[in-house]
């Protein structure tokens, strides 16, 4: 039961902290709507042949990419709280109460997953009048939360497990930026992963490697139900996901266990 | 059984003896001092008792829970203050001790009530529902203070609760920190190096230098052991001084320290002409009580704020470095 109360202390301190500095909620938006609308429409009007992203246009065709790219960046980023509440002493206080480590993870992530959650919701919203084509039913919304969901948890968990062996802020973005960048645009947010199989095979089989394509599929086929969007199939998708999800928080209560003050 | 018992406590951080073989034994109810310079070991002692660093040797038990066995057990029985301020500066005072309620597993109808009680022991009513980043030092502090207690610990660990605060803002600590004893039944394990603070507060304290207890008793007996008072002579010869005085049957303890002598007395009163006699050509002179200064520097032979010495300074420089 305390583990249970404690689990929602570290929660609602990670929110608390979230909606108090909301600086951090407009750059979160200012981003994806800056690749949506300047990159979407910029690249979208070189193209000429319709037909190249699955008939829609390059700026609704990257929308569910960049729904991926908002809840990954958010999340792994989410790990450089832990460094600085380690760099305030907070962490002090919260490793010194009668709480499990994997407990205190657990909020962690929690935490991180309904911030990554909040944000991506605005864009959610902002999608539905920008993108017509995109399919907004009751059904669709809750297969795109499941994945985005499972995305946010598997990052945040990348980000905790970096943040728990970091001491400082600098050290962390940077080995984050080295993490990150490759998983977004190995994601096939940008693009079809299929048609690297012939152009460049290994993009393609890193493309297989990287969680957030899995999403970024699940994402774009629900949103946009196009056959040639439907690459790995929801089945797999989700497969894939839940197993990189489930081995993460593996490792994350591993890290917690054994980091240090 | 003691509150706190430990035995050959030892910590090593490379080949640097941070603890060394410790032995305490604190009773209930107690408030037990750890005295001594920085890097002496008494934030690596506090950091093991409170299971946040696990031993390189030797048992320790608290509350009758051993730390390496028991960990969870023994957080649930204490509270602890940190030497650096561990509050969240984006929360509210109230917020800070809210989430600590729940973390202590503190019944979530128990809490506001909680948070009443040590707002008014630590006097920050009224300001509980500001940010904590517009707290002073001294009112964050007593905020922590106020944290450590809200759960109801048996036993609280203060590691050095006044360092860095004005002598107003420490006398009010101190106050707040005798009405805790006043008011509940609560062992108390401070580490300071201040030496008024340990007189004031604590009931037995361990003067603790290079990881080692080198005296453990109440501030009045580990002051008696020193002598009365301290007379402090500035002399022509100061070695010839400290021949002639030592024969003396009143005089406990005589040392040369930056070129006066200081010569602990007893009776000073009725004693005071036979040291004159004995010193020869004084130049001046002063008489003042003993304090845990002259104790401190009777039993390591250094003084507690002149960390010129080298040996010293180069060991608490890698002890604070590991200690980061």
């Amino acid at each position: 039961m305390s583990q249970l109360s404690g689990l929602y202390a570290i929660w609602l301190r990670e929110v608390k902290v979230f909606f108090r500095e909301y600086s951090r909620l407009v750059g979160s938006v200012l981003t994806p709507l800056l690749w949506l609308v300047v990159v979407g429409k910029g690249i979208g009007a070189s193209i000429v042949d319709d037909e190249s992203f699955g008939g829609v246009g390059y700026d609704t065709f990257i929308f569910p990419g960049i729904l991926c790219m908002t809840v990954l960046f958010q999340s792994v980023f989410y790990g450089l709280y832990i460094v600085w509440d380690r760099k305030i002493d907070f962490l002090k206080e919260v490793l010194a109460a009668p709480l499990n480590r994997s407990t205190i993870f657990l909020g962690k992530v929690l935490g991180g997953v309904t911030d990554s959650m909040v944000q991506v919701t605005i864009i959610v919203i902002l999608g539905y009048f920008i993108f017509p084509e995109a399919t907004y039913t009751i059904h669709s919304l809750a297969v795109v939360y499941l994945f985005m969901f499972l995305l946010a948890v598997t990052m945040t968990s990348i980000g905790l497990i970096i943040g728990s062996r970091m001491e400082s802020p600098e050290g962390f973005s940077l080995v984050v930026s080295l993490v990150v960048f490759p998983m977004y645009f190995l994601s096939g947010a940008l693009f079809l992963k299929k048609n690297l199989v012939n152009e460049a095979p290994y993009l393609y089989w890193a493309t297989v490697a990287n969680p957030v394509s899995y999403a970024v599929d699940a994402i774009r086929y629900t949103l946009l139900p196009v056959e040639a969007f439907n690459e790995f199939g929801l089945a797999l998708d989700l497969a894939v996901l839940g197993g990189f999800c489930l081995a993460l928080l593996g490792v994350g209560t591993l890290a917690f266990r054994t980091m240090r003050l | 059984m003691g509150a706190i018992e430990t035995h050959g406590l030892t910590k090593r951080f490379g080949e640097l003896v941070a603890v060394d073989n410790l032995d305490l034994d604190v009773a209930e109810g107690e408030i037990f001092g750890l005295l001594g310079p920085n890097g002496a070991g008494k934030t690596t002692t506090i950091s093991m008792l409170a299971t946040l660093l696990g031993l390189d040797g030797g048992s320790a038990s608290v509350a009758g829970f051993d730390v390496v066995q028991q960990p969870s057990k023994v957080r649930e029985q204490m509270g602890i203050v940190f030497q650096d301020p561990s509050s969240d500066d984006i929360l509210t005072g109230h917020e800070n001790l809210y989430l600590h309620g729940l973390m202590y597993g503190v019944p979530r109808a128990v809490i506001p009530g909680r948070i009443e009680e040590a707002l008014e022991l630590v006097q920050l009513k009224g300001r509980e529902h500001d940010l904590v980043r517009t707290y002073s030092g001294g009112m964050r502090r007593r905020l922590e203070l106020a944290r450590g207690l809200l759960h109801h610990p048996r036993i609280l660990f203060l590691d050095e609760p006044t360092l860095g605060l004005d002598p107003q803002t420490r006398q009010r600590i101190w106050t707040h920190i005798e009405s805790i004893v006043a008011e509940r039944k609560v062992t108390i394990i401070l580490t300071t190096h201040y030496m008024e603070e340990a007189d004031r507060l604590c009931d037995r304290l361990a003067i603790i230098d290079f990881g080692r207890i080198v005296a453990l008793d109440s501030p009045t007996a580990l002051k008696a052991v020193v002598g009365g008072d301290t007379v402090q002579l500035e002399v022509a010869d100061a070695a010839a001084s400290v021949a002639a005085l030592e024969v003396l049957e009143c005089v406990s303890r005589s040392e040369v320290r930056d070129g006066r002598l200081d010569v602990a007395v007893q009776n000073v009163a009725q004693n005071l002409p036979a040291i004159f006699a004995a010193a020869g050509d004084i130049a001046s002179f002063s008489v003042r009580n003993t304090t845990l200064d002259d104790v401190f520097l009777h039993y390591t032979g250094h003084d507690i704020r002149n960390e010129g010495a080298e040996g010293v300074a180069k060991h608490m420089h890698r002890v604070r470095s590991v200690n980061r």
